[in-house]
């Protein structure tokens, strides 16, 4: 009987752990007099959340790598290399859908390569993505001839425009664009046999074979929509900094990681949800914009940041053990 | 009834054969498996059982020979093309995904769905069928399977075999890490699996058992079918003499030892992990076995006393001094030595080398100026190999490599290179063969005979009773009873493990602890 509580409580906590930790993060800084006036208000709320975006596509392709068992260090550079592209042809004078179209097809063949290498040549997903993040990178900056590409401002401006237009949609377009895309890959991995699967052969990839899972095909196909979701969070990106700047977002792929795993994603697989992730983005976001409110230098927020990502792994594995 | 003459069996195997290199694995092995039978393959380990299994379940492809299912070619080109022919493999290894429910486990690859949407209600009521048969209090759909028992995991196993309609059931030892309750509800649902046309292919090292259950056998020795037929008349005498061929074995020999001075003492000894504390002293020379349940408490005791699990309270006393460290190192250091019940997850590390392995406890001899001298080091092994029989192509070959009892030699054979005075050896002979056994029983024996002191833990009671000097039992976390090993018997070891009380003695107080 007792064990059963316990699973009870257990499974609770997987659910709301993030939870707590996110409201811990907002109470703290709502209970320093000095930033909390500025700290609670709506407007704090809505750039928080708009400041989220990048990271938080990022990560919802990476919820999906990391679930499966793999890891993807490209991310950050692909997310340059797609801003890039868009910016390139929206200044070549493309129409600003294609040049949107363009900069997350990059992505996904990005994606698509890290896949094909992890699957057909068999090597680690670790070393494999390290490669790419340089490939990337460097792709990036050599299309940009290595300084930032100005391009006309166009309608892609206003993805990420903290008033946007038109006025009932409250929220930048690029939040709802989080919102819909993190709500269609919860529904993935919880109501469709893909999502099953990739569950699977992050638990054990050998049983996964033997039931006849495609095991390559699966894992293809993850790498790839997580680099489509690389490309889009490029295009917001460039909506944000209205350049496409190939020097950007240089070591974000930690922050997507860490979201990831302060949400209950395992790194060696098997477990891991869009919604836990979703909040260790916006624990991570808050703590900056707290911190920044506070007038702390950058260097605090990294050792903040940096503890936290322990202290959530931490609690993680104590929530398993009395799981 | 079936018309058994005219149907054709299952399975039939006709002269498969398969080399590995210059190793011939099988040669020429016919095997035939009738309907609803429960076939029993027998053999030591690298007989050529697993290499069998292997290119039945679709794994590897034989270089000659073929195969028939219902009298129909059958030559599957992987384990999911074996599968979708009905063949289902239980490993000992279990093949299950650890975070995913009972349900998405057994559904796994075989999902009911709509245009890639799961129908979930379908599924359900598949696994509730299926689980009806192998009925288990732990198990239920939802629950993810790591948090399952041994057992438990391995029920689930069956429940996909029989969602999956197989028709044959290979079960490569499925009781080697299973309770004695489990075991025994394992044997009613394999006999449910007849009465429903599935045939089963039994590989265990548990000669007895196979006695209990099996229909019929075949024995494997070097890679050739040595015999077969119905289990019925055929006495575990003349399995034994098949499985070893000319070789004379004696399972257990007699190595003379006395024992003398106490060596080691638990006074109270308490871990964390361990439900009460436990006393008992070992001298030199002295083989004491510690017998119970599998969860009794045995496997703690052994890991406190070594340092692996946290020490609550008590004594321990090695050579007339206590123990005041409470590292695994420590306790090196003094004498003690473990061999772990995992073998491949704690008690070696498969990847490196018979060397490495040796030596890991005790590297400082190979050490000059803080380098280490990989070719002393081997220089060094290459004489245990030749004391302990290990087949190896050398100390350079990966464990990993290794058989089973040779994998557990090299364990056994770190133990003897770090000089432990005090072996802890838990289930040392679990999985492995029968001549590598009797080779492990005889050089423990030796060991008493040096003045070594054994604490030798076990699920088998006939090797407690074949080589310990005294036994003492384990019943929920408590020591029970301690006597000669003269003045015990198999039944009245089964009695103190399972009651927890002897025919001789008042009933001990009933705990409610698990």
């Amino acid at each position: 009987m007792s064990r059963q509580r316990r699973t009870g409580v257990g499974r609770a906590l997987n659910l709301f752990g993030p939870f707590i930790g996110l409201l811990l993060v907002i109470a703290l800084f709502a209970l320093i007099p000095e930033v909390q006036g500025r700290f609670l208000r709506a407007a704090n709320f809505k750039s928080v959340a708009t400041q989220s975006v990048i990271v938080a596509l990022g990560a919802l392709g990476m919820t999906l790598i990391i679930i499966s068992g793999g890891i993807d260090l490209s991310a950050a550079s692909n997310i340059a290399l797609a801003s890039v592209i868009t910016a390139y042809a929206i200044n070549a004078g493309a129409a600003p859908i294609l040049a949107i179209l363009l900069g997350v097809l990059t992505g996904g063949l990005v994606g698509l390569v890290n896949g094909g290498l992890v699957t057909r040549l068999r090597l680690v997903p670790f070393i494999v993505t390290m490669g790419m993040m340089g490939i990337a990178r460097g792709a990036a900056k050599w299309i940009a001839g290595n300084q930032k590409i100005d391009a006309p401002m166009t309608w892609v401006n206003e993805l990420m425009s903290k008033s946007p237009r038109p006025p009932w949609l409250l929220l930048a377009p690029g939040i709802w664009i989080v919102i819909l895309f993190a709500v269609a890959m919860a529904v993935l991995l919880k109501y469709t046999v893909f999502g099953r699967h990739i569950f699977a052969v992050g638990s054990n990839e050998a049983t996964a074979r033997l039931c006849g899972l495609r095991t390559n095909q699966i894992k293809i196909l993850v790498y790839a929509i997580s680099g489509l979701f690389c490309g889009l969070s490029g295009v917001m990106e460039f909506s944000r900094l209205t350049v496409g700047d190939p020097t950007v977002a240089v070591g974000l792929e930690l922050d997507i990681i860490a979201a990831v795993v302060i949400g209950g994603g395992s790194l060696s697989g098997g477990e891991g949800s869009i919604l836990g992730t979703m909040v260790g983005v916006l624990i991570m976001s808050f703590l900056r914009n707290g911190c920044t409110m506070m007038g702390w230098p950058n260097y605090i927020q990294e050792i903040i940041i940096g503890a936290i990502i322990i202290v959530a792994v931490a609690l993680d594995r104590l929530r398993h053990r009395t799981a | 009834m079936r018309d058994v003459a005219a149907a054709p069996p299952v399975l039939r195997m006709a002269g498969v054969s398969k080399s590995f290199g210059a190793t011939r694995a099988l040669d020429d092995v016919s095997f035939v498996l009738g309907h609803g039978q429960v076939h029993a393959l027998i053999g030591e380990n690298g007989a050529g059982k697993s290499t069998m299994m292997k290119i039945l379940s679709g794994a590897i492809s034989p270089d000659a020979g073929r195969m028939e299912i219902d009298g129909r070619p059958y030559a599957p080109s992987g384990p999911a093309d074996g599968l979708r022919c009905g063949v289902s493999m239980i490993y000992q290894e279990l093949n299950l995904a650890p975070h995913l429910t009972v349900e998405e486990n057994i559904m796994l690859g075989r999902e009911a769905h709509t245009a890639g949407w799961l129908d979930r209600k379908a599924m359900m009521r598949k696994v509730r069928e299926s689980l009806e048969l192998v009925r288990h209090p732990e198990i239920s759909p939802e629950v993810p399977v790591g948090r399952l028992s041994v057992g438990a995991k391995q029920l689930v196993e069956i429940a996909r075999a029989l969602t999956n309609r197989s028709r044959i059931v290979v079960m490569d030892e499925p009781t080697s890490s299973l309770t004695q309750e489990d075991s025994q509800r394992l044997f009613e649902i394999i006999r449910g699996l007849k009465g429903q046309d599935v045939s089963i292919i039994y590989i265990s090292h548990f000669l007895e058992e196979i006695q209990r259950v099996a229909d019929s056998y075949t024995v494997l020795r070097d890679g050739r079918s040595v015999g077969s037929g119905t289990m019925e008349g055929t006495s575990l005498e003349d399995i034994i003499q098949l499985m070893v061929g000319q070789k004379f074995i004696q399972l257990f020999p007699k190595v003379e030892h006395t024992a003398g001075e106490p060596v080691l003492s638990l006074n109270s000894l308490k871990g964390t992990r361990m439900a009460s504390p436990v006393s008992l002293t070992l001298s030199k020379g002295e083989i004491l076995g510690v017998a119970g349940l599998v969860g009794s408490g045995r496997t703690e005791m052994l890991r406190t006393l070594f340092g692996l699990d946290e020490v609550e309270g008590g004594a321990v006393v090695v050579s007339g001094a206590e123990l005041t460290g409470r590292r695994p190192w420590t306790r090196i250091r003094r004498g003690l030595g473990l061999l772990s019940e995992d073998r491949q997850g704690e008690g070696l590390a498969p990847a490196l080398t018979v060397a490495d392995n040796m030596t890991l406890s005790d590297l400082a001899p190979y050490r000059r100026h803080g380098l280490l001298s990989p070719s002393r080091q081997r220089r060094a092994v290459a004489g245990l190999i030749g004391t302990l029989k290990i087949k190896a192509k050398g100390p350079d070959q990966k464990v990993g490599d290794l058989s089973g009892g040779n994998q557990q030699k090299v364990a056994l054979a770190r133990l003897l290179h770090q000089k432990a005075s005090v072996l802890l050896l838990d289930e040392p002979t679990r999985g492995i063969d029968v001549v590598s056994k009797s080779q492990i029983y005889e050089l423990i024996g030796g060991l008493a005979r040096e003045g070594k002191a054994v604490l030798f833990v076990s699920s088998y009671l006939p090797e407690l009773l074949g080589i310990c000097d005294r036994i003492v039992v384990f019943h929920r976390g408590v020591l029970v009873e301690s006597r000669p090993t003269s003045a015990w018997d198999a039944a009245g070891l089964m009695a103190a493990a399972t009651v927890g009380r002897t025919s001789r003695e008042k009933p001990i107080e009933q705990r409610n602890t698990v």
